[in-house]
Formats: C-alpha cells, structure tokens, sequence
C-alpha cells in the first residue's frame, strides 16, 4: 500500500510514518480466528467480555434474590452467596470493563482515530486476546474444580482468601490468582500496542492536540494500567506462593480450628497496599476511556466543539497522575497512622478539581448546543449525572471521619456501583449506539434502544439509591442474610425486595439490548459511511465498516481537531478532520484560511 | 502554541509528525515494556524492604554461585555490546560470535542460578522457611523469566542471522536484544545488592 501521493497537496511536509507492511490474511482462519487485524481484535476481545459479563449479570440476580428474599431459594448458601459476590466484582471490573474499555474500544477506535492501518504489532496484539481469552477459561475453569470458585471477596484479601473457613480454598484462589496473572500478561501485550500506536504511528497532521478526547482516554488509561497492573501481579505471584508452597509473605501466625498453621510473620497489610495501589488506579483505567468517549459523544450530538479541549486533555493527565497518590483511601480502618489518613483524604479530596472541571466543561459543550436526543445522547447526558451523583458520595466517603462509620456498609456498594459501574456501563452502552453503524453498516433499532436507555437508567438509580440509606442504617455489604439484626428495621427488608425486583427488570432490558445487536445486525436500517455526521477519521474511511487496512490507498491527512462542528461561515455544520481547507465553502467560496509559511 | 480550536488548516509548520520520537517503533516499545518491568521490580523490592521490618526476618546465606552467576551475566552483556559494535561497523563474523557468546554466557547464568537454588534447597533453606528465603526465591525467579524471554528474542535474531539476513536488518534487532540485556543486568546487580546488604 501506499502513503499520500507526493502532489495531493504541495504543503505537505513528506511523510514520517513510514508504510506498514499489513499481514493479509488469506484463510478464514487467519481473518476471524487468529486475526492480526485489530478490529477484528476489538470484536473477539468484545465478544468475549460480553459473554463473560453476562455471567457476572446473572450472579448479580442470583445475589438480588438471596439478599431480596432471604430464605426463599435453596439453591444459594452462605458459601455460594460468597463466590457470587466475589466473581460478579471481578468478572465486572476486569474481565468486563478493562478489556471491554481497552481491549475492545480501544483496539477498534486507536488505529481508526489517529489514521493509522492497524496497531504498530499486530502479532503482540493477536497474542494478547489470546492469554486473555486463556484468562478467562482458566476462571471459568475455576466454578467446576472441587469447592467451586474462590469467595474471598473480589478484593482477595489474605489471610482470610487462603485459609479453609472461605468457599474455594482449595482450588478456587489458585485458578483465580493464576487467571489474574494471565489476563495482566496479556493486558501488557496490549497495552504497549495501544501506547505505541498513539505515538508512533498517527498520520499527518494528527498532532497530539488534535487527537479526538476518545483517544487521550484510552492511551492515558492504558499508561495507568501499565504502571498498576504489576502491583496486582506482584501480589498474586507471592499470595500465589503463600498459598502453594506455603510462605508468610501476607500470611501472618494465626489459629484455624484450634491447630497453629505453619504461616507465621506475615503481613496482610502489605497486600492491601499492593491491590489497592493497583485498585485505585483501576478505577480510572475504567473511567478514563469513558471521559474520553463521552466527550467525543457529547459534541458529535449536540453539534458543538468540546469546551475547553486542552484543559480536558490535561484534566485527564491529571486524574491519572493524581490517581496514584489515593490508594489508601481504600484502607482507613486497617488501623493505619492519622496522618496517613490526612495525606490520603487530602489528596483524594484533590483528585475531585479535575474531575469537576470536566463535569463543568461537559455541561457547557451541552449549553447552547444543538442537541439531538439521539440514544448515545441519551446515554452521555445519564453518564454525566450518574457520575456526578457517584462522584460526591465518593467525596464522602474520602474522609477518613465518613468513612470510618459507612466502612463496609451498603453506602459503599452504592456509591462504587454508580461511579464504576453504572457511568462507565452507560457509557458503553453510549458508545456502542453510536460506533454500531461504523461496525456493522446498520443503525440499533431505536425504540428497542429507547426501552433499553430509560429502563437501564431510571431503573439503576431504583437499585442504587435506596441502598445509600440501607448503608447509613448500618446494613452491611457481603452478608448472605441479616437475620435478627436490632439496629436494621423491619423496612431494610422491604427495601431490600424493591432493589431486587428493579434488579431483575434492569437485567431484562439487557436481554433486549443484546436482541437488539444481534437483530439489526442484519435488519437495522442503512447506516451509510458517517449516520452522525461526524469529524473523526473513523468516519470517514471509504468503505463501512472499514475494510483491511482501515483507509484507501491513501492515508488521510489531518486539518483541524476534531470539533469542528457549527463552524461560523462554513456552509457545512461539521467539517471533518481530513477535509482539505480549499474544500471548506461558505456560500460558495472556500473559507479564508490562515497558511503560515513553514 | 498551537490552539486546536482554531481552524488552522494543516501547513508544514504545524503538520506535525505522524510520530512522537524519532526512534525506531520497536525500540519505543521496548522501552516502554522496560517502564513496566521496571515498576515490577521496583514494587518487588519496596515490598522486600516492608516485609523485612517484621521480626521473623532472617537473612540467608548467599551461595558464592551467585557471584560467578553475576560474573556470567557481565560477561554476557558485554559480549552483546561487542555484537552491537560490530553490528554499528559491519562486521558480520563478529556480530555472529558476540551473539552466540552473549547467549552461552545467558544459558550458564540461567544455569548457575538454578544451582544456586539447588544448594539452598540442599542446606535446608526452604522457601516456607523464612520470607528472606521466599524473596530470593521470587525475585531470582522472575529475573530469570525475564531473561529466558530475551533468551526467545535472541534465538529470532540467532535465526535471522543464521537465514542470512542482511546486516542492515539485523542490526536493529541486536540493538534491542542489547539494551534488553544491559537492562536484565542493571536489574540483576541491583536485586544483587539488595540480596547481599540485607
């Protein structure tokens, strides 16, 4: 293939990305299966997620129905309802949300976005879908060993998660450790593709200040998940010797039915510090991709630039940095220095500047714009609210004097499922509504998204609000049934069966949500090359969805940011990154236009 | 400054760059995978020091392999940066023995370490017994993985060489296999050291 012809335009400066040399596949087996393509990379890594996240989704119900109606199913006991809780965290956080944000978005936007042919190592690339399906198999792997999987708690805290009182002992943690060290194997893989790519192999013109906030997201998170991800890896590696050959590195001297076990010494403590210095940052490697999005969402559909795009570029440089400085928020009551807990709140407290400022910047790209109540609008505007509502409870609960009494409550179910679960999935969904038509040439239906859009939001905030008063009444989290509990009234119960039954219905609205994929996967309606009108490059490739190699013979030359839509004078309401200036008109003539000499 | 929101059609002044470094893609990966490991390591050892401030730390005694190991392992990487010399200025033969030299020296120290674990085992230094002796045992291990997968990448670039590629191919891949080897060193002088003083 070739690069821009020499004369397309006289001023422009000969290329520095040199051409690929593309592996063309030539069987199906190397197209679909071991494809080196990165969209089809997205789609496997996609599929994939999905499949297992609905596992996730249904542990959740069977979990809703114990906490709903207790004493009613004979199916679920203590030590199930443990490993319900324990994979539906995990599965959701990792397996789901991280691979679905970076693996799946991130592989299809990357290389579309910043006009490049694929990744910069295709081979890696194809490697890392391929341990992380391993990493999925082997935790799956994990339900059908003798004692079922691990019910630790998805944090795996020891000494509890090895000792044999927790469901999984046996078998369960070593899979669940040994999964995990697969899947940040594989992440790695990845995660240097997505990193290169951005920046080394972008087209001309696509400076780094002109790349779409989609694209900042997901390179800025997958930086964070490059750093966090060996503090989990160190943790499981040693949790993992702990566990088989029986060292005390988190182990410490402790009684199991009367009998001192061999462990003696360790410190428990130590891996909470390691998990949580890779869980906190986990949490923006979730967010930030879903920052990104959104905002990219949000002006394409109200046909407004982004407000503020440097300072958003920055508030996300910023959240991820600072992300790295809070993981202890995580750990007030494990009896650690006051001071500690100062600097801690403090810089949580912090963190709260740069995410506001992109709240406010979101809200006035919406001000004045001209915004079309499409679905993926639909879905950003209940980001942004969903966000903000788990973000404030999260301000709540960074105070070392709030959190200490609402530790382990339902309050903190509540505020990590909207901040984490809810805004992100939202944003997914957002996301999935709008790339749809580039993926597939076909619109969703939309009043089966509708239905999915109100049901999913109205009924998230049934679920998760009501549980914010059960944390304050004191109801704790990851307790198979109250029972006789003085200080929880009768009504936590009755509260207890709403959050169920809206549980259950937001479940259903999934079901017609994956309906909806697969049906107008061939009966939705023509979507044509850019339904949004959009600026971005992935909407301007010449066939859709885009073909091997992404772009024609050519690769695009980039103009502009990408928001520039409304522009005053042109006759078009968006213009799009590759569109030449001598090509912008308004009322017929080509818009004045700035060339600086070189 | 450029200002994004400007429509300021793409010139040569601000047409920038399709690439961040000018160095070569792989190489950009390489350092960024070298980012990462260091942060393993880098973890490894602020947990090696916070497990050693508890009481029932007790040092091990360091087998004398180690010191031949290391020995093994400068010598390897030294005879990895005569093959990127004489990559630099074209000597084919001598890229070809300082490959081969840097691997045997890889493999002897792969070798030594594996002994070296042998003899503690030997002396009744297991892993269970003591955390010092479950962090020699991880951090020696994981350093050793690390090299065995340079030792993947050194058998490619083996093989190329082997193919007759031309040197002007090859050369790049030594470079990196060199700068993967001085790192692995780096790493392993200051595991080394921390094994040692402690």
């Amino acid at each position: 293939m070739t690069d821009v012809t020499p004369t397309a335009a006289e001023f422009v400066a000969p290329a520095e990305v040199e051409e690929v040399e593309l592996f063309h596949p030539k069987s199906f087996l190397t197209k679909y299966i071991w494809s080196q393509d990165a969209k089809v990379i997205a789609i496997q890594y996609s599929l994939t997620a999905t499949a297992i996240g609905l596992v996730a989704l249904v542990m959740s119900w069977l979990m809703r129905l114990q906490l709903g109606f207790p004493d009613t199913f004979s199916f679920i006991d203590a030590s199930e309802y443990y490993q319900l809780i324990t994979l539906h965290g995990m599965i959701m956080v990792i397996y789901l949300l991280t691979a679905l944000f970076l693996g799946g978005f991130g592989n299809y936007l990357i290389p579309l976005m910043v006009g490049a042919r694929d990744m910069v190592f295709p081979y890696v690339n194809m490697l890392s879908y391929w341990v992380y399906l391993l990493a999925v198999l082997v935790l799956v792997a994990s339900f059908f060993v003798p004692g079922g999987p691990t019910g630790a708690g998805w944090t795996l805290y020891p000494p509890q998660a090895i000792l044999s009182g927790t469901p999984g002992q046996e078998w369960g943690i070593v899979l669940m450790l040994i999964s995990l060290i697969l899947f940040i194997i594989g992440f790695t893989m990845g995660g240097l593709n997505y990193v290169v790519t951005v920046l080394q192999a972008r087209t001309r013109g696509m400076t780094l200040m002109r790349l779409p906030l989609t694209v900042w997201g997901i390179f800025v998170a997958t930086i964070l998940a490059l750093l966090a991800f060996p503090a989990l890896f160190v943790g499981c590696v040693m949790m993992l010797f702990d566990r088989l050959l029986g060292t005390s590195f988190f182990m410490p001297t402790i009684l199991e039915f009367g009998e001192r076990l061999q462990y003696g010494g360790g410190s428990p403590i130590l891996f909470q510090h390691l998990f949580w210095f890779f869980g906190h940052p986990e949490v923006y490697i979730v967010a930030l991709p879903a920052f990104g999005i959104v905002s990219d969402l949000l002006a394409t559909h109200a046909r407004k630039c982004i407000f503020g795009y440097r300072m958003m570029v920055w508030a996300i440089v910023a959240i991820g940095a600072l992300s790295f400085v809070v993981w202890a928020h995580h750990m007030y009551v494990s009896g650690m220095n006051p001071y500690f807990g100062f600097f801690f709140a403090t810089t949580t407290l912090i963190i709260a500047v740069p995410t506001a400022l992109k709240l406010y910047n979101w809200v006035l790209t919406l001000w004045r714009g001209n915004i079309r109540f499409t679905l993926p609008m639909l879905f950003s505007i209940g980001f942004i609210v969903t966000f903000l509502n788990g973000g404030i409870t999260g301000l709540f609960l960074g105070n070392v004097v709030v959190d200490v009494p609402l530790s382990d409550t339902m309050f903190v179910v509540a505020h990590f499922h909207m901040v984490m679960g809810v805004a992100p999935i939202l944003v997914v969904f957002g996301a999935i509504y709008h790339w749809y038509p580039k993926m597939t040439g076909r619109m969703l239906h939309q009043g089966m998204g509708l239905f999915h859009f109100w049901v999913t939001f109205v009924g998230a905030y049934l679920i998760y609000f009501p549980m914010h008063y059960l944390g304050f009444l004191g109801v704790p989290r990851r307790y198979f049934e109250l029972g006789e509990t003085a200080f929880i009234p009768d009504s936590a119960a009755t509260l207890n069966a709403f959050i169920t039954v809206a549980a259950l219905i937001v479940g259903f609205a999934q079901m017609v949500f994956l309906f909806n994929l697969y049906w107008s996967r061939t009966r939705g309606k023509e979507a044509g090359g850019n339904p949004w009108n959009a600026t971005t490059l992935e909407w301007q490739t010449p066939q859709t969805p885009p073909g091997h190699g992404n772009f024609g013979p050519e690769l695009p030359i980039v103009y502009r940011w990408a928001y520039d839509y409304g522009v005053p004078g042109a006759d078009q309401d968006f213009l799009p990154q590759n569109m030449p200036p001598d090509q912008v008109r308004t009322g017929g003539a080509a818009l004045e236009t700035e060339q600086k000499p070189a | 400054m450029q200002k994004p929101w400007e429509s300021v059609p793409a010139t040569p002044g601000n047409l920038v760059r399709g690439r961040e470094f000018s160095l070569p893609t792989v190489t950009v990966g390489l350092r960024l995978f070298l980012g990462v490991v260091t942060v393993l390591f880098a973890l490894l050892v602020v947990s090696y020091f916070g497990r050693m401030a508890f009481a029932d730390w007790r040092a091990l005694p360091e087998p004398w392999l180690l010191w031949l190991n290391t020995g093994s392992l400068i010598a390897s990487s030294l005879a990895f940066q005569v093959a990127l010399v004489a990559a630099r200025r074209g000597h084919l033969v001598r890229v070809r023995d300082g490959l081969t030299t840097g691997g045997i020296f890889a493999l002897a120290f792969l070798i030594g370490q594996f002994l070296a674990w042998q003899q503690l085992v030997a002396l009744g230094y297991f892993a269970q017994e003591n955390p010092a002796n479950a962090f020699f045992y991880v951090l020696t291990g994981l350093h050793a993985l690390h090299l065995l997968g340079g030792l993947v990448a050194w058998g490619r670039t083996v093989a190329k060489l082997r193919r007759g590629v031309a040197l002007a191919q090859l050369r790049l891949s030594v470079e990196l296999c060199t700068a993967y080897w001085h790192y692995l060193l780096l790493i392993w002088l200051v595991l080394f050291a921390l094994l040692i003083f402690t």
